[in-house]
């Protein structure tokens, strides 16, 4: 249920309190990350509550060998790159797919489109950049299902998707012991569902609380995480009813697992996930743009100084690495959380460290 | 009159037989005043002051035409807007013309007429003009230059070393009205009320504050490209003082909000074409709030906030925004990437 501003603030501050020590809780989705900066609500939450920003962000979370994968298919002439908008900023090795000038790169809005892209330029093959998690998997499903149905022989996929509650296991199982609870994304939560949180909450007693992205939503979410570590009963809970079902939606994952299967891939600052990536199924593999071009995946070389890692990780906020707002800025930016208009450091940059909340 | 449709062709370009008869037929008409109609190369003017305003500007949006106006309105309005927010009453414009070749003559017919009609609105005169026809491919269609001068309005006093500490933050409309229009129309996005571009001439609006209030004006701009965000930054830079304003106040359309939400904008960001933002003694901003609501180009008109003194030890200016629920986030400088070929 969302509370009133009032009624919110109130329960947290009342919460904290009984709870005693200071709480940091990860907002895992980078639409909340963008939502809790642009709403200010880090400078009204109590001091002894921090909000740590996770790996939610597709661009962010994509793995340098990814991109160095793209930069290297882009040189061949028959193929054309069919990509969502921020991800031809990501700087590769040698530079990004835009400031290289690279003209085979069109943006897509849609999966469709790149399937549309595909008919309409049949001497070349469209090689459609598949990132996201489990919301934009299902429309990479389609298309490849749509390819099929028009016979496409000049359509395939670099499958780049990724699963959310893996990260969040790996997260609690090593890289990150400070989180004491986790705001789950509204817009996974709705494909997946929310008693896909069960086994994070039975595993490692957090709280996993899913919230919509109003303002209004996310501090009820954040109030409900409150009193869950108040009362020491963590347990999934959802204040995003109306959209949100414990079982999601199950046309959306029947897609997943007829099209996908998850292996132990790549991401970005957390390394290798156990099942934390989606790969095509081996009857696809003529969409697999990895197999039909022969691409082994290599592990990428980060940005010599870049910390999106730490950052992704929850580990440090953007201001502590060195190169912040200084030579990594939203009009040259070094790494990927930068880059995107989701990623933390980028929205840091862009409403954070008012004289309210000098960071 | 109206032609069928017919290209515009290199020749109309070209100086000779065919470019007199554009001028004739099409230009001369609409734009017809004492010193245009001489045709000499350069256009004489008296002017009651030795103390001149002067600027240029040139539009390439794309599309031309859209809800709310075209490029021919635009180039107008955007140049006298420049001048009146200077305090500069605007007294004569020049109009020069980038066409490419295979252009619809009855779609420019059409574009220099409401050029035409906003000089009026104006009350100012098109007093110089050029044409060029580029092949095809060379141009976009039509590009648009528009330069402008004008004299200083009795009684204005207005720049950034005016703004001080308690001043109001007045802006007399809607915010990005223009750049979603724009954007919306390029993304092929349709909404059930439609939404257009606010795209004025402001000289009347201005005239009467100015007229009105004179020296308690302390500063005014056209949040063009890069939005109100970009106008509010400008002053933190140029003053080092600190700006505060208030989410709640910000007059906003929700349909403009909605096309923004979708394509992934802040509003605060975007283009406008018919407003001001007026920097206004405190104890003058009731009776601008009044003159600027009871004006057609003002209805929803709001004061959004204040200025505030330099922080202590602070190496620059900050604009900062309370926001709906009570927090703070700053408001950056937007860098410009977002929006090409918004005007």
């Amino acid at each position: 249920m969302t509370l009133d501003l009032q009624t919110a603030f109130a329960r947290m501050n009342e919460y904290c309190g009984k709870i005693g020590r200071p709480i940091q809780v990860m907002e895992v989705c980078g639409t909340h990350t963008v939502s809790i900066f642009r709403g200010g609500i880090r400078t009204l939450l109590p001091t002894a509550f921090k909000l740590l920003s996770g790996p939610g962000c597709p661009v962010c979370v994509t793995d340098q060998s990814y991109i160095d994968v793209v930069l290297k298919l882009v040189q061949r002439p028959d193929i054309l790159i069919a990509t969502y908008g921020d991800m031809i900023r990501v700087p590769g090795s040698a530079g990004s797919l835009e400031t290289l000038g690279i003209r085979s790169v069109q943006v897509v809005v849609s999966s469709d489109d790149a399937v549309q892209l595909a008919r309409k330029n049949p001497k070349k093959i469209v090689v459609f950049l598949a990132v996201g998690f489990e919301t934009t998997a299902p429309a990479t499903a389609v298309a490849i299902a749509e390819a099929e149905r028009l016979e496409l022989d000049n359509f395939c996929i670099l499958c780049g998707h990724k699963l959310v509650v893996p990260a969040m296991n790996a997260l609690l199982g090593g890289m990150n012991h400070r989180i004491d609870a986790f705001l789950c994304p509204g817009h996974v939560s709705v494909i997946i569902g929310s008693d896909a949180y069960r086994p994070v909450v039975e595993r490692f007693g957090v709280p996993c609380v899913v919230a919509g992205f109003e303002p209004l939503q996310i501090l009820s979410g954040l109030a409900e995480i409150c009193q869950q570590l108040a009362d020491k009963r963590p347990r999934v809970a959802s204040v995003y009813q109306a959209v949100v079902t414990p079982q999601g939606n199950r046309t959306a994952q029947n897609l997943l697992t007829q099209y996908f299967e998850p292996y132990d891939g790549l991401w970005r600052g957390l390394g290798r996930i156990s099942m934390g990536s989606l790969r095509l199924r081996s009857e696809f593999r003529e969409y697999d743009a990895m197999a039909r071009f022969g691409i082994e995946e290599v592990p990428g070389k980060e940005m010599p100084g870049c910390r999106c890692g730490q950052v992704l990780c929850g580990l440090i906020d953007p201001p502590e690495c060195a190169m912040f707002a200084k030579v990594c800025n939203p009009d040259t930016p070094i790494g990927p959380c930068m880059v995107s208009s989701e990623g933390a450091c980028s929205a840091w940059y862009k409403y954070g460290h008012s004289r309210s909340n000098p960071s | 009159m109206k032609d069928e449709s017919k290209p515009i062709l290199l020749a109309h370009g070209g100086g000779g037989r065919l470019t007199a008869e554009l001028v004739d037929r099409m230009i001369l008409p609409k734009f017809r005043n004492d010193t245009l109609s001489k045709l000499t190369d350069a256009a004489q003017l008296e002017l009651e002051s030795t103390s001149v305003s002067f600027t240029t500007d040139s539009f390439v949006v794309q599309p031309l035409e859209f809800p709310g106006g075209d490029i021919g309105k635009l180039a107008v309005c955007g140049t006298v807007n420049d001048l009146v927010v200077s305090g500069t009453r605007p007294v004569a414009l020049s109009l020069g013309l980038i066409i490419e070749e295979g252009f619809d003559q009855n779609r420019l017919d059409t574009i220099l007429a409401s050029a035409a009609e906003a000089a009026r609105q104006a009350n100012v005169s098109i007093v110089a003009g050029d044409t060029k026809v580029v092949e095809k491919g060379a141009a976009d269609g039509l590009f648009i230059n528009t330069s402008g001068i004008g004299v200083r309005m009795k009684g204005a006093n207005v720049g950034f070393d005016r703004i001080k500490p308690g001043d109001g933050i007045l802006i007399n409309g809607t915010l990005g009205d223009h750049g979603m229009t724009i954007m919306s129309l390029r993304k092929g996005i349709q909404f059930d009320s439609p939404i257009q571009s606010d795209c004025a001439v402001l000289s009347d609006l201005i005239g009467r504050l100015v007229d009105r209030l004179g020296e308690q004006i302390h500063f005014m701009r056209d949040p063009t490209r890069g939005g109100l965000a970009a106008t509010l930054n400008e002053i933190v830079t140029a003053t080092g003082l600190d700006l505060l304003i208030e989410e709640t106040a910000l007059p906003i359309q929700p349909t403009v909000q909605a096309a923004a939400d979708m394509l992934g904008f802040d509003l605060l960001n975007i283009a406008n074409e018919g407003k001001v933002v007026a920097v206004v003694a405190p104890d003058a901003v009731d009776r601008a709030m009044k003159i600027f609501r009871d004006h057609s180009l003002g209805r929803q008109a709001a004061c959004v906030g204040r200025v505030n003194p330099r922080t202590e030890g602070a190496p620059n200016g900050l604009v900062e925004m309370v926001t709906r629920i009570g927090g703070r986030r700053i408001v950056q400088m937007p860098y410009g990437r977002d929006l090409p070929r918004i005007c």
